[in-house]
């Protein structure tokens, strides 16, 4: 160790031990989450307190052309399915076709929030694929994500007849998941 | 069998990696030679050891042998070589791999080329690489084995993910690579200098090339992949702020930083406490930049599956290698600061500016990428940061280094004239307003296009008083001005490129962004689309069958006036394994603008297609700016000075440096 003894204008010593703090501190939050997401806690997956509680209030506005704006109103008396969704994410093009499958089947009506993006590009990205939407919302400035919990798009919530949150996917909904999961909770949500 | 003799290698190297960090440490501590001369036998060793069981995964990978797990799981017989060879990166195992084989080489390097660094040093500083290494070997062994055999062994692999299968982000990883571990040794150079209790100018010079070259592979890593999202994801975006993007140009940032913060230890021996704590927080970024994606703590799009063992053994990992540096630092830094007080208006305030620049964009990166993280684990809430909050608090800090990036290289060391500075820019920030005009005068005075004007303007302040200080440095077109032209150190003329390249890519990020237009529609076969002047011509789409895809191309004549300018191919890709599509855009570019063409979903019965095009302004130049950037550093590391025999412990003498030739 240093002799604190001998030096009469010693430095400060505070500006060098404050980056090992920083570390410090840092270290501890990312333990906290490791030990979270061991403890059974799942980044992905939205708060348990989110869901069973009705969708958060909002009221986007509409796409032109597309219809007219996305409330929380237009979530009551039916079983539907929200989706988030970016002409920018590369990922919703892959969960596209799936959508699109669920729409023409008509099971359920799906409601997309077009999330950080332009409307014409929106548009194109809806010519370019189609649209398997009922009624498209406008959130560029995450008001309605925020709310939501949202950490990437696509994400996905199944949303009952009362206007509950009851079911979440983070990520692209898969076949799989579709058929095990989500269709057996319409079934039932829609009795 | 080969398989297994790699794995026992990497394990033999995970013995040597031991005696790597001990035994030099000891040597160094008790003056004993022999002692000190094992480090750079283990790190030869260690190298051999580790590129041999690189080798027996590239061999796993090239012949399909897929009874290896990581093999099976990331390849497929049907692949093309190239990317059989890039699949044994393009998963977590193998980039970890990839990862200690070059910490391996860096290690090698200083040990055959570091002949003329004082033993004490070299010994310490490989003794901390052999520390690094020792940590990750283990994580590879005892986590995340690439080794690992499957028994029955499958007929077929699960092919490489198609995004992935790509000449630019073949050689993405590596180069990213490159630049990420090359900054260990900044850090084990730093480490080891706080270990010996001493920072001076010779120790400055050993550094800077390692920190060069670690510099250039990661602008260079960087921007191919940029240009990648650029070519792929097909909107003509080429950064995102996605946390993965973030990572890397977090010790880009630091390590610029500590590129010009090492001049001033070499040039004035000032700024050392600050300098070696830079150096740990670079190699510290790199860290993070490579592993907290993986831990499962930071979830991305880009990222291998996370798994929450390997996710504590990386944080311990991190906890010692960033904690017990700064802990040392902490003991050891105080001491070594001497006087460090000096003029505001100099090269060395310039460059203090400079770093305190750096650091605070660093930061705010930093805490953008890693705010929603805190807020949820502490508070519970969610929140996201997105580009827009970027584009807030990074602009604003760039906008005052790109000015003093001028001033500066103009200003004299311990004393500079910044009146005398400003009086000879004069003429730079004459092109500068010029610039603005001109930009303006093109776009036609629209409030839009401030922003784009003022980017212009920045470029054109940057390049030309950069070009302005190299005139002044050879006194150009005065007698004698030809000589000094040649005779000009070759850091000199790294820094004068590096510079200029920013400039240009200023000017490349200023078009590209506020000049972009785009046109999307419906197009059935023969239909003609005007954009920014040219005319594009959809003439149909037809199927081809390639090795592991089907690909659909379009025809699309590119017509300037009646003129046939160029035909591009836009495609969409179906894979055989895993069946996955993606989109391959075709560009036409003029060298100063890019027209970017990608090829949509069939519309109807017709033939039409949905066709999208984008035209770029000013785009290359942003990829020139990087290739100057890289350019720069490497016309830097020739300098003789830098060479690593070059240094001695004694007062640099500023002679003029003797031509190679005489070497």
């Amino acid at each position: 160790m240093t002799d604190h003894a001998t030096s009469p204008a010693r430095p400060r010593r505070w500006p060098y031990i404050l980056p090992l703090a920083v570390v410090l501190a840092l270290g501890g939050v990312f333990a906290k989450r490791l030990s979270d997401i061991s403890g059974g806690y799942d980044p992905l997956v939205i708060p348990t307190v989110l869901l069973s509680t009705p969708a958060p209030e909002f009221d986007l506005p509409p796409l032109p052309g597309y219809g007219d704006a996305l409330t929380t109103a237009d979530l009551k008396g039916k079983v539907s399915l929200i989706n988030i969704w970016g002409s920018w994410c590369a990922a919703c093009t892959v969960e596209h076709p799936l959508l699109m499958e669920i729409a023409k089947s008509g099971e359920l009506p799906i409601y997309g929030i077009a999330w950080r993006d332009q409307p014409d590009r929106s548009i194109a990205w809806l010519e370019r694929h189609g649209n398997p939407y009922t009624k498209i919302g406008q959130d560029p400035k995450s008001q309605a994500i925020i709310g939501l919990g949202v950490v990437a798009a696509p994400e996905s919530f199944l949303i009952d007849k009362e206007g509950i949150i009851r079911y979440k996917v983070a990520g692209i909904i898969t076949r799989e998941e579709w058929r095990e999961k989500i269709q057996p909770l319409i079934a039932e949500l829609s009795k | 069998m080969i398989i297994e003799l790699g794995h026992f290698a990497l394990a033999l190297s995970l013995a040597v990696a031991l005696i790597q960090s001990s035994v030099p440490l000891i040597g160094a501590a008790r003056g004993n030679v022999a002692w000190m001369n094992v480090a750079r036998q283990a790190a030869v060793l260690q190298f051999v050891l580790i590129a041999f069981a690189f080798a027996t995964l590239i061999h796993a990978y090239v012949t399909s042998d897929f009874s290896v797990v990581g093999v099976y799981q990331n390849s497929h017989s049907a692949k093309p070589l190239i990317y059989k060879i890039s699949g044994v990166w393009g998963n977590h195992e193998g980039s970890l791999v990839l990862w200690v084989t070059i910490l391996a080489v860096f290690g090698a390097l200083v040990a055959v080329l570091g002949r003329n660094l004082p033993p004490a040093l070299r010994a310490r500083t490989l003794a901390v690489q052999g520390m690094i290494s020792l940590g990750f070997i283990a994580f590879i062994l005892f986590t995340s084995n690439p080794f690992t055999r499957l028994f029955p062994t499958p007929e077929e692999g699960n092919g490489l993910n198609p995004i992935l299968q790509d000449p630019g982000l073949a050689v993405h990883p590596p180069m990213l690579y490159f630049g990420y571990v090359g900054f260990s040794m900044a850090f084990s150079f730093a480490v080891a200098a706080l270990i010996e209790g001493r920072v001076d100018a010779a120790w400055a010079r050993w550094v800077r090339p390692w920190t060069l070259a670690a510099w250039l592979s990661l602008t260079l890593g960087i921007g191919l992949g940029s240009w990648w999202a650029y070519y792929t994801l097909g909107w003509g975006g080429w950064w995102m702020w996605d946390p993965v993007e973030n990572a890397s140009f977090l010790p880009w940032l630091t390590g610029t930083a500590l590129l010009h913060s090492a001049i001033v230890v070499e040039k004035r021996e000032a700024l050392k406490s600050w300098t070696i704590l830079l150096a740990i927080v670079t190699f510290s970024m790199s860290l993070l930049g490579t592993f907290l994606v993986r831990s499962g703590v930071l979830t991305s799009v880009h990222a291998f599956a996370s798994d929450p063992t390997r996710g504590i053994f990386i944080l311990m990992l991190l906890g010692i290698a960033i904690g017990g540096s700064l802990t040392l630092y902490a003991i050891r830094a105080p001491q070594m600061d001497g006087g460090g007080i000096f003029a505001p208006i100099s090269r060395e305030g310039g460059l203090l500016i400079n770093n305190l620049l750096l650091t605070t964009a660093c930061a705010t990166v930093f805490l953008g990428t890693l705010y929603p993280l805190i807020t949820e684990t502490l508070a519970g809430g969610r929140i996201s940061v997105g580009e827009p909050y970027f584009n807030a608090v990074f602009i604003p800090l760039m906008v005052p280094l790109f000015l003093l990036m001028g001033i500066g290289p103009l200003l004299a060391w311990k004393r500079g004239d910044l009146g005398g500075a400003l009086t000879r820019l004069k003429v730079a920030a004459g092109i500068s307003v010029g610039a603005a005009a001109v930009t303006m005068l093109v776009a036609g005075f629209a409030l839009a296009d401030i922003g784009g004007a003022f980017g212009i303007a920045m470029a054109a302040w940057l390049g030309a008083s950069t070009l302005i200080e190299w005139g002044e440095r050879v006194k150009f077109g005065r007698s004698g001005s030809w000589s000094r032209i040649v005779n000009l150190p070759r850091a000199a003329y790294g820094m004068t490129i590096a510079h200029f390249g920013m400039a240009v890519l200023i000017f490349g990020v200023s078009g590209a962004s506020a000049w972009k237009t785009e046109s999307i529609q419906v197009q059935a076969p023969g239909e003609t689309v005007q954009i920014a002047g040219y005319g594009l011509t959809f003439k149909g789409v037809e199927e081809l069958p390639v090795d592991n895809y089907t690909a659909e191309r379009a025809t699309i004549e590119v017509k300037r006036g009646d003129n046939i300018v160029a035909v591009l191919h836009p495609e969409r890709r179906t894979y055989v394994q895993p069946p996955t599509q993606t989109t391959f855009s075709s560009i036409h570019t003029t060298y100063a603008s890019d027209l970017l063409t990608t090829l949509g979903e069939a519309e109807g019965e017709n033939g039409a297609y949905v066709t999208r095009f984008y035209h770029e302004p000013l785009v290359p130049f942003l990829w020139y700016g990087i290739l100057l950037m890289f350019f720069g550093g490497i016309v830097s590391l020739t300098d003789r000075r830098h060479r690593v025999g070059a240094p001695r412990r004694a007062p640099a003498s500023a002679a003029m440096p003797v031509p190679a030739a005489a070497e």
